[in-house]
């Protein structure tokens, strides 16, 4: 491997590593689910994608083959879980007000007066628990 | 090299600590989701360092693996605690 590949792996690697502690710390020191759901996506899409880039950078072609379909995988299912949970925190009304700077989804939901985005659960008796 | 690796595991190890801080001290069940889903990242980055370290191919299938189960559970339990959530 050259020395050019080294340092560019290198890099990659702390980059990526970097990445994640910037986006744990973002877990720990913010006000509300939103908020931390975002600081989540760090390590989520970026840092892992970084490191598994460095990574790649030093194995061959079939190995890399195979970590680049856990990168894109990767990358379909971050914007997937963040919907869910973030629609998640909405309808259980566990957000924050005071920190939230626009809600697009309350003004849809006032105009429609039900919460029409999937309409089977929700409306059920309180579960015994 | 073995410098830089042990600075990213060293980072990495960090951001685990401080994640699974999150974890414990909650406050809502969707807190601590998002954080088993950031600490299964981490993991997943552990793991590419070690693959990186030994350049031994044969871990890889654990990585998709562990990725694919972590946003299996991930997006199951984020469901589950919306109804919980809500009635409570």
């Amino acid at each position: 491997m050259s020395a050019v590949g080294t340092v560019v792996s290198s890099v990659l690697l702390l980059g990526g590593a970097a990445l994640c502690l910037l986006g744990a710390l973002g877990l720990l020191r913010f006000p509300d689910v939103l908020s931390r759901l975002q600081a989540a996506t760090k390590p989520q899409t970026l840092g892992l994608l970084l490191i598994l880039l460095g990574t790649m950078m030093r194995l061959d072609f079939e190995d890399a083959a195979t970590l680049m379909l856990v990168a894109l995988f990767q990358v379909i299912t971050a914007p997937v879980i963040s919907q869910l949970v973030g629609r998640s925190a909405y309808r259980a009304g566990v957000l924050r007000r005071d920190v939230l700077v626009v809600d697009h989804l309350g003004s849809r939901l006032s105009e429609n007066g039900t919460d029409s985005t999937d309409g089977a659960d929700g409306a059920g008796p309180p579960p015994q628990r | 090299m073995t410098t830089v690796f042990t600075i990213t595991l060293t980072l990495l190890c960090v951001a685990g600590v401080l994640t699974l801080v999150r974890l414990l001290r909650g406050p809502s069940t969707l807190d601590r989701i998002v954080a088993v889903d950031v600490f299964i990242i981490l993991i997943v980055a552990g793991a590419a360092v070690y693959v990186a370290v030994y350049r031994d191919g044969a871990n890889i299938t654990l990585l998709a693996a562990v990725a694919l189960l972590g946003f299996v559970g991930t997006a199951t339990a984020a469901r589950l605690a919306e109804r919980r959530e809500g009635h409570r």
